[in-house]
């Protein structure tokens, strides 16, 4: 039972932070660049949900489906303001500028939605259902399939369609790229729109397990990163995997070993498995053209 | 172009207005003479601000009685507020702004553990009395000082500990307990304490565990105190973390009796933790709730006049804060009373002369003495539970 439960738990867990890595990879794999806010867009996500769907009322799929589209364009507004300026450059500031964007979204939030934590309901999960004689809520189950089948659908958008491979040329190439007619900037926007939407819904996802307030992505946004490396930030799969795998090593620590021992044992292993596979787990290096 | 210029105006109109009340403020210094002004140092901002809020009001409603009676020595008594962000640090930089600026006589502390204990040096060097009136860390009063000038008039973890033992062996004849507590200050100084109790009643215990505020899912820790056969859970944590373990044990299907230190009164515990919240008893050291004496009346009547957005008495929810305040002022009151000239040392004395306060938790007699500075003993604790956003006492 004790192994059943924290597999469920790890499982749930872990796909959250894959998803939140997700959005690390997808403006990695076409930029080189990454949000380092992922963590306050999951916490955008959740509290807009909650503001349309609690407080507003409006039903849940519209609510959803507002606060992504918001949290979207909140995405090209970060990458417009916080990263092109300094990409282009050749600047790494980007790294800085996106980590002080999300400490200034979580403030704004704490001002404009409150200090107190809400609670964000929901009929998935309320009455735990029996698998395998442990009881988990019918949300618990659906985060995975949710997750693994972002992924499936995110590789086969890079692989299979011709935005897809326009995306990934624009990383190969900037200039070559531009002279096929491909719209660099437009590409590069649209991958930091869709990463932080993929965070929003993790958000979203997790809120009724949890509760929503202005500091709940940060933790998240932190192992999320580690994940995204873990996993090899050039692969959808890989980072996915990672993100299962590290929720996993989470849980089972937690349940076979107690929870003081949890960070110490989950990181540790992070560093052994970077250590070993400098490239994450499924990760392949980068050639290096001299 | 007109309207890009029309900005720096207004900025600049506002600018000079608040430069003006600025130098009428200065240029009135609020007839220093006539008032003894006390401080307070509690989070007005965070995540703790509605404590902060019902100490304030606690405060003031008692402040307004001592007033409108004549006030303490020939003048008024007036309160100012200062915001520590549950920041220590920013905490110390207020208590010294407030003593050293405003030359307040005594200052009040907020819900805070770790920021009352940064103050408490200060306030003994700077003998000022400090009275806490929230935060329960054993040592805020306990410092080991030789002259203390720190009072409280709140719960204080080594005596809750006993008391949440004492209940469970009593309401639900506990063998094994087990302990589920926050990985932080908080959650060591109970587990130290916990386990203190549970020897001294020579009771084994399950197990300890750990965990977040962060954390989504506690079922891993507890599963683990469920397999060591603990027959109830000993809880300490604030309110959000509080309500993962209630929906954890939801998950599950544990009905295991919960017995917890007083975080989850600290916020909306039945929003979070849904209908299973009812299964926490936690702790209090006063409830508006039930049956009210004639002064809890009074204060409830005079609370809801001076506050119209208190319509319900889930509005006055947790009463502790504004109790605790509320008697601390009236015992600090008496104390400044008693010295002719509201002077630090003299203070200190003079609480120990304190002999009998009818307040608003109990009938105070004999408060404070130079062995204990804490007002409130174990026998004051009520134990309660949440049930619509409203904290009721459970009968024992």
């Amino acid at each position: 039972m004790l192994l059943i439960s924290s597999i469920v738990t790890g499982l749930a867990v872990g796909s959250m932070y894959g998803l939140i890595a997700l959005g690390f990879h997808v403006t990695y794999a076409v930029s080189n660049t990454v949000n380092f806010s992922q963590g306050s867009s999951m916490m955008l996500g959740a509290v807009l949900g909650y503001t349309f769907a609690i407080k507003l009322g409006w039903p849940v799929p519209a609510a959803a489906a507002m606060s992504l589209l918001l949290c979207a364009l909140l995405g090209l507004v970060i990458e417009r303001t916080l990263v092109r300026p300094f990409a282009e450059r050749g600047s790494n500031a980007w790294l800085m500028a996106t980590v002080a964007g999300g400490i200034v979204l979580d403030n704004i939030v704490l001002f404009t939605f409150g200090k107190e934590p809400r609670a964000f309901p929901s009929f998935l999960a309320q009455k735990p259902i029996e698998v395998f004689r442990t009881g988990v809520f019918p949300l618990q189950l659906i985060i995975p399939v949710v997750g693994i089948g972002i992924t499936i659908a995110l590789q086969m958008a890079f692989q299979r369609t011709r935005l897809g491979k326009a995306l990934l040329a624009v990383v190969q190439n900037k200039d070559a790229a531009r002279l096929m007619g491909i719209n660099v900037r437009l590409a590069i926007a649209s991958s930091f729109a869709l990463s932080t939407a993929l965070a929003a819904l993790a958000g979203m996802l997790i809120a009724p397990l949890f509760s929503v307030h202005s500091e709940m992505g940060t933790l998240f946004g932190i192992k999320a990163f580690a994940v995204a490396i873990l996993g090899g930030i050039s692969s959808a799969w890989g980072v996915m995997l990672a993100g299962l795998l590290y929720g996993l090593i989470e849980a089972l620590v937690t349940a076979f070993a107690g929870s003081t021992y949890t960070q110490i044992i989950a990181f540790t292993v992070v560093i052994l498995a970077l250590a070993a596979m400098p490239n994450g787990l499924f990760g392949h290096a980068a050639a290096k053209k001299v | 172009m007109p309207a890009r210029n029309r900005i720096p105006q207004v900025t600049r109109r506002l600018l000079m207005a608040s430069l003006a009340a600025g130098a009428v403020a200065i240029a009135n210094p609020a007839n220093a003479q006539d008032t003894i002004k006390l401080g307070l140092v509690a989070a007005m901002s965070g995540q703790s601000a509605k404590s902060g809020e019902a100490i304030v009001r606690g405060l003031s409603i008692a402040i307004d009685e001592v007033n409108a009676a004549g006030g303490v020595l020939g003048k008024k008594l007036q309160l100012v507020v200062r915001d520590d962000e549950s920041n220590p640090a920013k905490g110390v930089v207020a208590a010294r702004e407030l003593v050293q600026r405003e030359r307040v006589a005594a200052l009040f502390g907020g819900l805070d553990t770790p920021v009352s204990i940064a103050i408490v040096p200060f306030a003994n060097q700077s003998k000022v009395p400090f009275m806490g009136v929230w935060a329960a860390g054993t040592p805020i009063t306990r410092n080991g000082a030789a002259e203390n000038y720190v009072f409280r008039v709140s719960a204080v973890d080594v005596l809750v500990d006993q008391a949440l033992v004492a209940y469970a062996m009593k309401k639900y004849s506990a063998k094994k307990p087990g302990m589920i507590l926050i990985n932080n200050s908080w959650g060591e100084s109970n587990e130290a304490g916990l386990k203190a109790s549970l020897a001294e009643k020579n009771l084994p215990y399950a197990g300890i565990e750990k965990f977040q505020d962060a954390d989504v899912d506690v079922v891993p820790q507890l599963t683990r105190l469920k397999d060591a056969g603990a027959d109830v859970l000993f809880l300490v944590a604030n309110v959000a973390p509080s309500s993962q373990v209630v929906k954890s044990l939801d998950r599950m299907g544990w009905n295991v009796p919960i017995v917890s230190h007083w975080g989850p009164a600290g916020g909306r515990f039945s929003e979070l933790a849904g209908p299973s919240s009812q299964r926490v008893h936690f702790i209090q050291t006063f409830s508006f709730s039930g049956k009210l004496s004639p002064k809890a009346e009074t204060v409830l009547a005079a609370l809801k006049k001076k506050y119209p957005e208190i319509k319900t008495l889930a509005d006055v929810t947790p009463a502790v804060g504004i109790a605790n305040a509320y008697d601390a002022m009236h015992l600090t009151a008496l104390a400044i009373a008693k010295t002719g000239s509201a002077e630090g040392p003299k203070i200190r004395q003079a609480f120990y002369a304190i002999d009998k306060y009818d307040g608003l938790i109990k009938s105070y007699s004999k408060p404070f003495t130079p062995e204990n500075h804490d007002a409130l003993s174990a026998d004051d604790y009520l134990f309660t539970y949440f049930k619509e956003g409203e904290i009721l006492p459970l009968t024992n």
